[in-house]
C-alpha cells in the first residue's frame, strides 16, 4: 500500500490539498498510460498471429467486454447480477433478427441492442428498487427473468426456438464494413475497438462523480444514501450502462457466431461465464476484468483441448472451478490487485 | 427562529412503543442536546428525523417544511446531515473519498470536491491519512471520519449520535472546535451525547428522553437540577425503602 | 381426462415433496448460516450418483443404499463446511457465491469425468408397480420416494425443535452473537449444518435416481428449485419448504401439461418473481430474512 502514497501526503498536517491530488492524478496518468499501451500492442498483434490466435484474441476482448459490463454493475455500484443473460440474449436476437429478417445492418442494430439492454436493466433495476430487494434476493430475481426469457425463446417460433436462429453464410460479396460480418481479422478489430470503448466509457464513469456514488453504494448503501446518493437513480443508471453494454456484446456474440440457441444466450452457463473473468481478474477494478479474461478464456480452450485429447469430458468444468474456488480463497479481490502493485498500477481507493 | 419542529412523533415496532409523543424544537443556530439512559428512544428519533425510518405518528417540519416520508437522500439536499451510532465508514474507498462524497452535494466537480474534504480533513486532523484505505482507520479516526463526511455536506442541520464516544480528550476538544465553527457558520447542531462534560460545555438546551417520552426540556443548568432526570438517570434506587 | 388430471396432479404433488426435501435441506443452510448455497443442486447430483453407483456395484436400490448415501453426503458436508466453508460466512454474499459456483462446477466437472455426460438410468424390479385407489394410478417408486422424503423431512422437523443440538441450531440462527456468548461451539455447529443440508439433498437425490435419468448437468435446475421454493415458502419454515415443494411439484406437473413438457419450469420462476417482489418473507415466513 505504500507505494501508491505521494511523497507529500506523507508530511503531517499542513497542506492536504495539492500534495493528495497531484498523488491521485499521478496514478491515473499511469493506467491511461498502461491502457494506450496496450491498445497498441493489441493493434499490432495482428502481423504476427495465426487466425486461430486472432480468433481466441477475438472471444478473449468478447468477454472482457462483457466482464467490464457487469462489473460496473457489481464491482462498482455493488449490484449482483447473475442473470446478465438476459441482456446478452435479448442484444444478440435483437441484432441478428433485425439484419437477417429485415435487413437491417448492425450499425443501427447493435446501437438499438444498447437501448433494448439499457432499457431491460432498467426494468429489473426499478423493480428490484421499487420492492426493495437486494442481495441475493436480487440475484434471484435477476436469474429467474433471465430463465424465463429462455423457456420463452425456446418456444417462440419468430426465433426458431431450441432449434436456433441462422445468420446466412457470408457471400464473396459480403462487405465487412457494412454488414458487419467478415473474417477473423476483421472481428479482431472489430472486438477490440468496442472493448476499447467500452472501457473508456467505465472508466471515465468510474472516475466521475457518478463513479464516486456507485462505490458509495457499493460500500454501504445507509451510509451513502445519508450523504445523498441518489440511490435509485444511480442504481438504474449503472443497470442501464451494464445492461446496454452487455446487449451490445450478445450483439456481436450474434454477428460472430452466425448463429443462436436460446440456451446459449439466455442460460445461467453464459451468466456464469460472463462473471468469470472479471471475478477473478478482480472486481471493483478498471483493469480487472481484461487481465480475468486474458486467463480464464485460454484456461478454457487449453483445457478444453485436453480434455477432448484425452477423451475426459468434463475437465475444463473442473478446473474453472477449481480455479475459481483457488482465487476466491486466495485473492477474493482477484489477480488485478496484485499485478498492479508490481506495475504501480493501482490507487487505493479503487481497489 | 425554529429550524426544526418536531410535534407527537412516535413509532411503534411490534409490542415496543420506541418513541413515544415525543415534541420538541431546535433553535436555528443553536447546539441542541438529546440525552437519556440507555432504550431511551435517541437513536431512533435521529433514524425518524433522519428519514431512515417512518414515524407511526407525528410530524417533523424543517425550515418550515413538512420532512416525513421523505428520503435520506432528500434530506441530505435539504441540508440535514447524520451521522450513525455505530460509524459506518466507506472502506472500499480511501479516507479521502469518503468525505469527497458527502462534498459531491454542494461541489458537484470533482476538484472542488476533492478541496473541500481535504480541507475539512485537515481542520479535523484526519489530514495526513487521507490517501489511506478507510479500512486502515482506528475506530476513533473513524469517529473523526464520520463527522467529516456529514460536515461535507455542507448541512443547515447537523446531526451527531454519540460523536464524542471513544475519543481521547485532545481529539473530542478538536472535534468541539470544529463544531464550534461550523455553529459560528450558522450550522445548527442536534447532538445526542452520553458524555456529560461536553453536554454541559456546548449545548444551549438539553431534551431528556426517557423510555421513549420527552422528560424535560431546558436549559443545560436547569436539566441538571431537575429531580424527574436524576431519579431518570440514578433510577429509582434513591426511593427504595 | 380427469384421471389424466388427477395423476398428472399427483405425479406432481409426489415429485413435490422430494423437491420439498432438497429444498429442507437449503433452507437449513441458508437459514441458519445465510450462506447463499449455489452447489445445492450438485449436491442432489451428488446423491443420485451415489445411489446409482451403489445400485450398479451391489444391486441395491437407492432406498435400501440409503443409508450409506446419508452416511457419505453429511460427512462430505461437515468436512467442506470446517475445512473451507466457515471462513466465508461473515463475507459479503457475492463472495460466497462465487465459492460454491466453482464448487458446484468443479463437482459438475468430476461426474463428467466419472461417469460421463450420458444420462444413466436404474432399473429396478418394482419398476412398474403401480397402487391403484379409486381411479388414480400411482407409480409404487414414486409413492415410495415420496414417502421417505416425507419422513425425513418430519423426523428433521422433530429433531430440529425437540432436540438440545436442534435448538442450538435455532439458536444460531437467530442471533449469532448471543449464541456464541452462552458458549455454543459455532464452527461444530454450521458444520453440522452443512452436514445436515448436504444429507438432505443427497438424499432427495437418491430417491430421484429412482425416477429420473442421472446426468451430471441437471444440476442448476436442481438449484434454481431449491432457491425457488425456499423463498416462496419462506425462509426458517420447514412446513413452508414442504408447501412450496409441493406447489412447485404441482405447477411443473401443470406447466408441462398445458404447455410443453420443456417449458415446465416457466411457471416456477413467474411465482419466484411475484413472491420476490411482493411477499419476499415468502407464504410462511415469518422473518423478512436477511437483506444485503
Amino acid at each position: 500500500m505504500s507505494s501508491v502514497l505521494p511523497r507529500d501526503a506523507r508530511r503531517p498536517a499542513s497542506g492536504g490539498g495539492p500534495a493528495v491530488s497531484r498523488g491521485f492524478r499521478a496514478t491515473s496518468m499511469r493506467q491511461w498510460g498502461a491502457a494506450v499501451a496496450f491498445v497498441l500492442v493489441m493493434l499490432l498483434v495482428p502481423l504476427v498471429a495465426s487466425t486461430f490466435h486472432l480468433s481466441v484474441l477475438t472471444l478473449i476482448f468478447l468477454f472482457a467486454f462483457v466482464g467490464v459490463a457487469w462489473n460496473l454493475m457489481m464491482g462498482f455500484a455493488g449490484q449482483l447480477s447473475l442473470g446478465h443473460a438476459l441482456y446478452f440474449g435479448a442484444g444478440a436476437y435483437l441484432v441478428a433478427i433485425l439484419a437477417e429478417r429485415y435487413g437491417i445492418t448492425p450499425w443501427l442494430g447493435l446501437p438499438l441492442s444498447f437501448a433494448l439492454g439499457a432499457a431491460l436493466g432498467c426494468i429489473v433495476g426499478a423493480l428490484g428498487f421499487r420492492f426493495a430487494v437486494r442481495g441475493v434476493y436480487f440475484a434471484l430475481l435477476t436469474i429467474a427473468f433471465a430463465e424465463f426469457a429462455r423457456i420463452v425463446f425456446e418456444h417462440w417460433g419468430f426465433v426458431g426456438r431450441t432449434g436456433g436462429f441462422f445468420l446466412k453464410a457470408l457471400g464473396p460479396d459480403n462487405v465487412p464494413l457494412l454488414s458487419l460480418r467478415g473474417d477473423s481479422l476483421f472481428f479482431y478489430y472489430a472486438l477490440l475497438m468496442s472493448l476499447v470503448g467500452a472501457w473508456a466509457l467505465a472508466a471515465l464513469l468510474v472516475r466521475s462523480p457518478i463513479g464516486y456514488r456507485w462505490r458509495a453504494l457499493r460500500d454501504d448503501e445507509d451510509a451513502a444514501r445519508a450523504l445523498g446518493v441518489r440511490a435509485f437513480r444511480m442504481k438504474l443508471l449503472v443497470a442501464a450502462v451494464s445492461g446496454g453494454l452487455t446487449a451490445i456484446a450478445g450483439g456481436w456474440f450474434g454477428l460472430i457466431g452466425g448463429s443462436l440457441f436460446p440456451d446459449s444466450v439466455f442460460g445461467m452457463r453464459i451468466s456464469i461465464e460472463m462473471i468469470l473473468a472479471p471475478v477473478i481478474g478482480g472486481m471493483g477494478t478498471l483493469f480487472g476484468p481484461i487481465l480475468g479474461a486474458f486467463l480464464v478464456i485460454p484456461l478454457n480452450e487449453v483445457s478444453r483441448d485436453l480434455a477432448q485429447s484425452l477423451g475426459i469430458n468434463g475437465l475444463n468444468l473442473l478446473l474453472y472451478g477449481v480455479l475459481l474456488m483457488a482465487v476466491i480463497i486466495v485473492a477474493p479481490g482477484g489477480c488485478w490487485p496484485w499485478l498492479a502493485r508490481r506495475l504501480r498500477l493501482s490507487d487505493a481507493g479503487n481497489r | 427562529m425554529t429550524i426544526l419542529e418536531v410535534r407527537n412523533l412516535t413509532k411503534r415496532f411490534a409490542g415496543l412503543v420506541a418513541v413515544d409523543d415525543v415534541s420538541f424544537d431546535v433553535e436555528k443556530g443553536s447546539i441542541t442536546a438529546l440525552i437519556g439512559p440507555n432504550g431511551a428512544g435517541k437513536t431512533t428519533a435521529f433514524h425518524l428525523i433522519a428519514g431512515a425510518l417512518t414515524p407511526s405518528e407525528g410530524s417533523i417540519r424543517f425550515e418550515g417544511r413538512e420532512i416525513v416520508g421523505r428520503t435520506p437522500e432528500e434530506l441530505c439536499s435539504m441540508g440535514i446531515a447524520r451521522t450513525f451510532q455505530i460509524v459506518r465508514p466507506l472502506l472500499g474507498m480511501t479516507v479521502l473519498e469518503n468525505v469527497m462524497v458527502g462534498a459531491l452535494n454542494r461541489a458537484p466537480k470533482l476538484a472542488e470536491a476533492r478541496a473541500v474534504a481535504a480541507d475539512l480533513l485537515h481542520r479535523i486532523g484526519l489530514g495526513a491519512k487521507a490517501d489511506a484505505p478507510a479500512s486502515t482507520l482506528t475506530l476513533p479516526d473513524r469517529k473523526l471520519l464520520e463527522t467529516a463526511k456529514a460536515l461535507a455536506t455542507r448541512p443547515r442541520l447537523l446531526m451527531l449520535d454519540e460523536v464524542m464516544a471513544g475519543l481521547r480528550p485532545s481529539e473530542a476538544d478538536r472535534v468541539t472546535a470544529v463544531l464550534h465553527s461550523f455553529r459560528d457558520d450558522g450550522v445548527t447542531i442536534l447532538l445526542i451525547e452520553h458524555v456529560m462534560r461536553v453536554v454541559m460545555a456546548i449545548a444551549q438546551k438539553v431534551v431528556v428522553l426517557h423510555h421513549g417520552k420527552a422528560l424535560a426540556q431546558g436549559a443545560p443548568a436547569a436539566i441538571a437540577a431537575d429531580p424527574r432526570v436524576i431519579e431518570s438517570y440514578l433510577g429509582r434506587k434513591a426511593e427504595r425503602r | 381426462m380427469l384421471e389424466l388430471y388427477a395423476g398428472v396432479a399427483v405425479n406432481g404433488l409426489l415429485i413435490g415433496v422430494i423437491y420439498a426435501l432438497v429444498a429442507t435441506g437449503l433452507n437449513v443452510i441458508f437459514g441458519v448460516m445465510r450462506v447463499v448455497n449455489f452447489a445445492h443442486g450438485e449436491m442432489v447430483v451428488v446423491g443420485m450418483y451415489l445411489g446409482y453407483s451403489l445400485w450398479q456395484f451391489t444391486g441395491l436400490s437407492p432406498l435400501a443404499s440409503l443409508p450409506i448415501t446419508v452416511a457419505l453426503t453429511f460427512a462430505f458436508g461437515y468436512g467442506f463446511q470446517l475445512a473451507i466453508g466457515n471462513d466465508f460466512v461473515s463475507r459479503p454474499q457475492h463472495v460466497q457465491f462465487v465459492l460454491y459456483i466453482g464448487l458446484g462446477l468443479a463437482i459438475t466437472g468430476l461426474h463428467a469425468m466419472i461417469f460421463g455426460p450420458d444420462p444413466r438410468a436404474i432399473q429396478g424390479e418394482a419398476g412398474f408397480d403401480v397402487y391403484r385407489i379409486g381411479f388414480l394410478r400411482i407409480d409404487a417408486v414414486r409413492l415410495h420416494a415420496a414417502a421417505v422424503a416425507l419422513g425425513v423431512i418430519a423426523a428433521l422437523s422433530a429433531w430440529l425443535r425437540w432436540s438440545m443440538t436442534g435448538k442450538a441450531l435455532h439458536a444460531a440462527s437467530e442471533n449469532l452473537v448471543g449464541g456464541q456468548a452462552i458458549g455454543l461451539r459455532i464452527d461444530r455447529i454450521f458444520a453440522l449444518t452443512m452436514g445436515i443440508g448436504v444429507a438432505c439433498a443427497g438424499t432427495a437425490g437418491a430417491l430421484l435416481a429412482q425416477l429420473y435419468d442421472t446426468q451430471p448437468y441437471l444440476a442448476s435446475e436442481f438449484t434454481m428449485i431449491a432457491f425457488i421454493i425456499v423463498i416462496i415458502g419462506g425462509l426458517a419454515s420447514l412446513p413452508g419448504a414442504l408447501l412450496g415443494g409441493l406447489m412447485i411439484g404441482l405447477a411443473e406437473a401443470i406447466a408441462a401439461m398445458v404447455l410443453e413438457p420443456s417449458a415446465k419450469s416457466l411457471l416456477s420462476y413467474a411465482l419466484l418473481i411475484l413472491v420476490l417482489l411482493l411477499k419476499p418473507e415468502g407464504l410462511m415466513g415469518r422473518i423478512a430474512g436477511r437483506r444485503a
